[in-house]
């Protein structure tokens, strides 16, 4: 059975885009938290880990979670536009624009990090 | 699965994340300049009622933003409905709120 | 297909051959069958269909009607792909000379190319897709504004023919058994902005349940596949719109 079929335009990868971005954050999340609450009790461990991140591999993965975070939002934000606002046709053109910027910001990041 | 009330709630809480995310993101792209250390961090937050109220807002709308996502998703892809489905939502809205309002208690209080 | 059919076809193209995979089984299970028909410059999948049906296996069993694109019946998968068989042509829908041909997805299967529309026909009444009469035979027809922005949006729905393209091109309905799809969806968007409907608190109620528009992720299979090229994923935004004001407590209106 041909499953991708029905499945290649640009607004379903949009979709899988959102989906991907959305469970990967919320996985990212606890480990997240995790790392922020030794500041209370073990801050010699996080700045050990702080000092883990700088290497170029890590700092690469946080470029990706930044892209993630920034696509997630900016297509979050196309969504709500689609749902609440006067319809527009421009549905493509807009998801792209949301991972055009989400790049951008991601990259200011990685600009910023090295 | 995911009647009205959810829907709204999901909506609600991203439209709080939106300026947050953004705002967040810009704190990362100025914070991550030279490497980040555990002083500078808490150098910036710790006694900050302002930063405790944007993590404290931003950690209770991800975890009820997440919680419903994650929640269509195990319905949609693992088949998980009912009640369980309503334990696994609520479950993961609590684990999330409470990792999230520790941590910003770590680098605010 | 009759003999001078035949014969042209043979002048035109006397070697050329399709493969063509054609799904056989039923509710139980089933498996791609393998046929050779000749190709021709100029025909339908449904042609391709019937061809194998009046010359190869009798047997196979496939539902059509008008042939036209009026009646929505012979909807099914099309190398993957939903499509009104008796409007698309072969040679648009072919990759590498090779044609897989399927029931529609997302319903239960009859028999071989036949779909079992029911589960998509009882959405349309749970999305309140039933006319909810305002006036009885004994008053004035109800006037109709062409130009106000509520027959607009009423009118661009319309044209639906029931083929459930949509509802197979759809993976909200795949993975969600309760969601009531974007046919039924459109239907009550489009009754919901109908002047002469009086259910619009009924219909409001009915989308918004377990099942309704709000489970919708807009991945826009639906307008993307269309045959008529409507737009339900605009249709289920409205209905998202409408009811999230009605959420508010404002008056929807549009």
């Amino acid at each position: 059975m041909n499953r991708l079929g029905h499945r290649k335009h640009g607004l379903w990868l949009a979709f899988a885009l959102h989906r991907i971005s959305g469970v990967a954050l919320a996985l990212f999340l606890p480990i997240h938290f995790y790392v922020l609450s030794l500041a209370l009790n073990q801050p010699e461990r996080l700045d050990g880990f702080l000092r883990w991140s700088e290497q170029p591999m890590v700092k690469a993965a946080e470029f990706g979670l930044v892209f993630l975070l920034a696509v997630h939002a900016f297509g979050g934000l196309r969504l709500m536009a689609l749902e609440w606002l006067p319809w527009t046709s421009a549905q493509k053109s807009l998801a792209a624009a949301a991972v055009a910027g989400a790049l951008f910001l991601a990259g200011g990041f990685l600009l910023s990090a090295i | 699965m995911l009647d009205i009330r959810l829907y709204m709630l999901q909506r609600i809480t991203a439209l709080i994340m939106a300026p947050l995310t953004l705002g967040h993101i810009a704190v990362m792209i100025y914070a991550v300049q030279g490497g980040l250390s555990a002083d500078e961090i808490l150098a910036r937050t710790q006694g900050s009622i302002w930063w405790m109220l944007f993590y404290g807002t931003f950690a209770i709308a991800v975890a009820l933003h997440g919680a419903i996502g994650l929640r269509v998703v195990v319905h949609e892809m693992l088949g998980l409905k009912g009640a369980a489905l309503s334990a696994f939502t609520w479950l993961v809205a609590a684990g999330l709120a409470a990792l999230g309002l520790y941590a910003v208690m770590a680098v605010t209080a | 297909m009759n003999d001078t059919g035949l014969a042209v076809s043979n002048l035109a193209t006397a070697t050329e051959e399709l493969s063509v995979s054609v799904w056989r089984g039923d509710q139980s299970g089933g498996r791609f069958e393998q046929f050779t028909v000749p190709a021709r410059q100029n025909q339908t999948v449904l042609d391709v269909v019937a061809y194998v049906q009046q010359h190869i296996d009798p047997t196979l069993t496939y539902r059509f009607a008008c042939r036209v694109g009026m009646c929505g019946s012979c909807a099914m998968m099309v190398n993957g792909e939903p499509r009104w068989t008796c409007r698309t042509h072969v040679n648009n829908a072919t990759k590498e000379n090779r044609l897989e041909i399927a029931p529609l997805r997302n319903l239960p299967v009859i028999k071989d190319l036949a779909a079992d529309m029911d589960p998509f026909f009882d959405k349309w009444v749970g999305a309140e897709g039933v006319h909810h009469p305002s006036r009885s035979r004994h008053d004035p027809i109800a006037p109709i504004d062409p130009t106000s922005a509520h027959r607009i949006e009423a009118s661009e729905g319309i044209e639906c023919i029931n083929c459930a393209v949509c509802y197979a091109a759809c993976d909200t309905v795949a993975a969600n058994d309760d969601y009531l799809g974007p046919a039924a969806l459109q239907r009550a968007w489009t009754l919901y902005n109908d002047a002469k409907d009086d259910g619009r608190a009924a219909i409001l109620e009915a989308v918004s349940g377990k099942g309704g528009c709000h489970n919708c992720h807009s991945q826009g299979g639906c307008s993307h596949y269309c045959p008529n090229e409507l737009n339900p994923m605009k249709a289920i935004a409205g209905l998202k719109r409408a009811t999230t004001a009605s959420f508010f407590g404002r008056k929807g209106n549009s």
